[in-house]
């Protein structure tokens, strides 16, 4: 099968899972109690008011006509605007997708850089104490709460020692140095977590290609070690770790909720929670929607890479 | 490879040099939520309160102590009879795109909060039934029926000033980009990220504004916001929980500032909201039993580190609206019983919904267990605070914990929540004799006269109890110890006049 004719087959499923996405988030928000209504009034309640603001957002017609309505306008590019602070959710989706983007970017290459090299460790050396030592850190990423350690390296970091700051975000174009240095821990409170997860499976497929007779061979022909592990066998485990990676890069792209909230990073998991509990339905729907399309997508880019390094993988030649 | 030599050096360049190299004073303010819109028109957020301080000036504001002074007015004068009031503008002030203020801004601007669908000033100055120009530096409002708090109503939202230019070319759009009359210019606002603002140059009263940028960043847990705080990542932060003061206290790099609030803490009970209102709108007895049974010093000293002020009245003990002859009562638990088997309920039992916040869920449980020695069984009902007030609405629900942030004018505490059509009278509490008392108040120019009408107002509502106020918080606000010249207010709103950043 040639590459172009296996994307084509993907793509082809993107458009019914965007459609089945939309449905189901759209009636998942209409089983949230309370009155979306009633949550912009907050402490406002002039019945005038919420009433307007009722028929200005359609929330007085049924739910399928709000639906359509809604579905209409997505497909003309317009995801409406944020009932809380009136801007438009195209805009909101805009401004906040670089900043998950370089999160998700800078977690995935602390992740890579635990991950990958702790798996080989762990699969090279296995039940040596260094091995022991790989697997307790890649489980601490796993099991630690990424809320208390991202308050802790605050109050390490930022409060006792004040080598960074504690929160915010400034955009790289703004001032690099403060951009990055931002970054820092919300990407190593993510990054742990995925590199706990990349090394596991890292050392499953170490493990593996390690007892591969294509090894035994290399090594029969006196192929250094290093040569052995770097150049025969972890480019082949890294094949299925590229899958899983590209998985993991999509969840980070969804948006860390928690630690966005901790940080004060304006992406998508903030955007999104802080939707949900205003009742903010367009916003709610735009970041679904969008997030289930990355989603998606790099979920191909995953299976393109693997198409790409594994002959295997493209049938009979 | 060259190419990586000179991408390298230049971001190791980057990373060494110093930011951008600025003698500009930036004061961070950090936020408990996010701000809805930037349009006094709609606004109905008391965080968006915080930063129209910034943008916005209004056409009279308040002082610490809670009396009527100019800002973008310089004076009032009410006609006979109260129909109309004559406001006075002050000359040479310019909106923010250099339009100028005047008397024509103004009835642009009462109008457009009268007529814009969803507005939520209406209910606020609806008795205005027009605007007219006297001259360029004076308005006449006319008024429907006399209305004493239009004054105080002009002092928050309803009274802010935006520039008509601007908000013709951005209709509804104007809630993004706010072009006002006040201090700070808006810059940018990155949504859940911060709201820029840069001095205004040609502000009224540059003269005791002393900071040339001013940022509000929401962060909404508190643990975070208090080490930014103490990383000097921020200046301020407002409404500092009493459980953070000890931290606060600790750090002689800070300060915290407290001041009584404006509002309350209160359980309003459903009396008349459908089936559920007969529980414990059978007989004010039950609800005079609730209220002794509930020992309000004890739950602010072990709650709240004694930090609030026990309340049972629309407005606190510092107040000159006050009545002093019903104080808080003590409690009495075996008044409370005798309450209760007269009205043939020895032992009660009702649902209290409570929010997931942690003040209010302690507070709760210590209630609960108060109560328990009184034979009535309250149970804890959580629920996420938009379905909650869905429900006070809908008449769902038997009593639940909320609060008011308070208005300057004992009108804006008590009105709405306990007039037969009162907009946020969940408890559908109807008293034709409060309705007329308080109407009466709402005309009555005399302070004198006001007070005593409050105080039948303060009578009639410990008699019924439609709703217990519980107390009264103290707003606490956390500054750098860079910070000189802050003064704290009750309203919580945080001034620029005379703030100084060193």
């Amino acid at each position: 099968m040639t590459l172009p004719r296996y994307i084509a087959q993907r793509l082809v499923v993107l458009v019914p899972t965007l459609f089945f996405v939309s449905v189901l988030i759209f009636s998942l928000q209409q089983l949230l109690p309370g009155d979306a209504a009633l949550a912009l009034a907050g402490e406002e309640h002039d019945p005038v008011a919420v009433a307007a603001i009722r028929q200005k957002y359609h929330l007085d017609r049924p739910v399928p006509i709000q639906y359509g309505i809604w579905i209409g306008r997505v497909l003309r590019g317009d995801f409406g605007e944020s009932m809380r602070n009136k801007i438009p959710v195209s805009q909101l989706l805009a401004a906040k997708l670089p900043v998950t983007v370089e999160l998700a970017v800078c977690s995935m290459a602390i992740a890579l850089l635990i991950g990958i090299p702790a798996g080989v460790i762990a699969a090279v050396h296995q039940g040596r104490p260094i091995a022991v030592a790989a697997n307790v850190l890649a489980l601490s990423g796993l099991s630690v709460p990424h809320f208390w350690l991202g308050i802790m390296l605050i109050l390490l970091f930022a409060v006792q020692l004040g080598w960074l700051p504690a929160s915010g975000y400034v955009a790289p174009w703004e001032d690099l140095r403060r951009n990055l240095a931002a970054l820092v821990l919300p990407s190593f409170v993510l990054g742990t977590g995925v590199g706990g997860v990349m090394m596991r499976h890292t050392r499953g497929a170490m493990v593996e290609t390690l007892g591969a007779d294509y090894v035994r061979t290399a090594r029969a022909k006196s192929v250094t070690e290093r040569m052995v592990v770097l150049k025969h066998a972890l480019r082949n485990a890294l094949i299925p770790v590229v899958t899983l990676g590209a998985i993991e890069f999509g969840r980070l792209l969804s948006g860390a909720v928690l630690t966005e909230q901790i940080f004060a990073i304006p992406g998508f998991g903030k955007m999104l929670v802080d939707g949900v509990f205003n009742r903010d339905y367009a916003v709610v729907q735009g970041v679904v929607l969008v997030s289930a399309g990355l989603y998606v997508l790099l979920n191909l880019a995953g299976d393109v890479l693997a198409f790409l390094v594994n002959p295997r993988l493209r049938g009979p030649a | 490879m060259r190419w990586t030599r000179i991408l390298t050096a230049y971001v190791v360049l980057v990373l060494l040099g110093a930011g951008a190299a600025s003698a500009q004073t930036v004061l961070r303010i950090g936020l408990n939520d996010d701000p809805d819109a930037l349009d006094p028109t709609i606004s109905r957020a008391y965080v968006g309160r915080l930063v129209f301080a910034a943008f916005c000036d209004k056409l009279f504001d308040v002082t610490p102590d809670l009396k009527i002074v100019p800002q973008l007015a310089t004076g009032y004068e009410w006609a006979a009879g109260g129909r109309s009031v004559v406001i006075r503008l002050r000359a040479g002030v310019k909106f923010h795109d250099g339009e100028p203020f005047n008397a024509e801004a103004v009835r642009f601007n009462i109008e457009r909060h009268l007529s814009t669908p969803g507005s939520f000033r209406k209910s606020e100055i609806g008795e205005i039934g027009s605007v007219d120009i006297v001259n360029d530096l004076t308005v006449r409002f006319t008024l429907a029926e006399p209305l004493v708090p239009l004054i105080a109503a002009l002092t928050d939202r309803s009274g802010m000033m935006v520039s008509p230019k601007a908000a013709r070319e951005l209709g509804d759009k104007f809630g993004t980009r706010p072009v006002c009359a006040g201090p700070f210019k808006f810059v940018e606002r990155v949504a859940q990220g911060k709201i820029v603002g840069e001095r205004f140059a040609d502000y009224w009263d540059k003269a005791n504004i002393h900071v040339d940028r001013v940022e509000f960043v929401p962060i909404t847990d508190s643990t975070a916001r208090l080490a930014n705080l103490r990383s000097g990542d921020l200046q301020m932060i407002e409404r500092v929980s009493p459980t953070d003061l000890a931290q606060l206290r600790s750090d002689s790099r800070l300060k915290v500032v407290g001041v009584a609030e404006l509002g309350y803490q209160m359980l309003p009970l459903n009396l008349n909201n459908g089936p559920r209102g007969k529980v414990l709108g059978a007989d004010p007895r039950i609800r005079q039993a609730i209220d002794l049974a509930i020992d309000r010093d004890t739950i602010i000293k072990t709650v709240f580190n004694n930090e609030y002020i026990p309340g049972n009245q629309f407005v606190s003990p510092a107040s000159p609206f006050y009545n002093a002859k019903f104080p808080v009562k003590r409690r009495d638990v075996a008044r409370a019983r005798q309450l209760l088997r007269e009205a043939g309920h020895p032992n009660f039992a009702f649902t209290l919904i409570v929010p997931p916040e942690r003040d209010r869920q302690e507070a709760s449980l210590v209630i609960q267990a108060m109560l328990a020695e009184a034979g009535i069984t309250m149970t804890i009902q959580t629920q996420e605070n938009v379905t909650m007030l869905s429900a006070g609405r809908k008449g769902d629900f038997e009593a639940y914990f909320t609060f008011w942030s308070g208005r300057p004018d004992p009108d804006g505490n008590v009105f709405t929540f306990t007039t037969c059509n009162g907009g946020q009278n969940d408890s559908k509490y109807c008293n034709a004799e409060l309705d007329a008392t308080l109407t009466k108040a709402r005309h009555e120019a005399d302070p004198a006269e006001r007070k005593k009408l409050y105080d039948q107002t303060t009578e009639i509502l410990l008699r019924d109890l439609p709703r217990l106020v519980l107390w009264h918080r103290r707003v606490f606000t956390g500054l750098s110890g860079k910070i000189q010249g802050f003064t704290p207010y009750p309203d919580g709103i945080i001034r620029f006049k005379g703030l100084k950043l060193s």
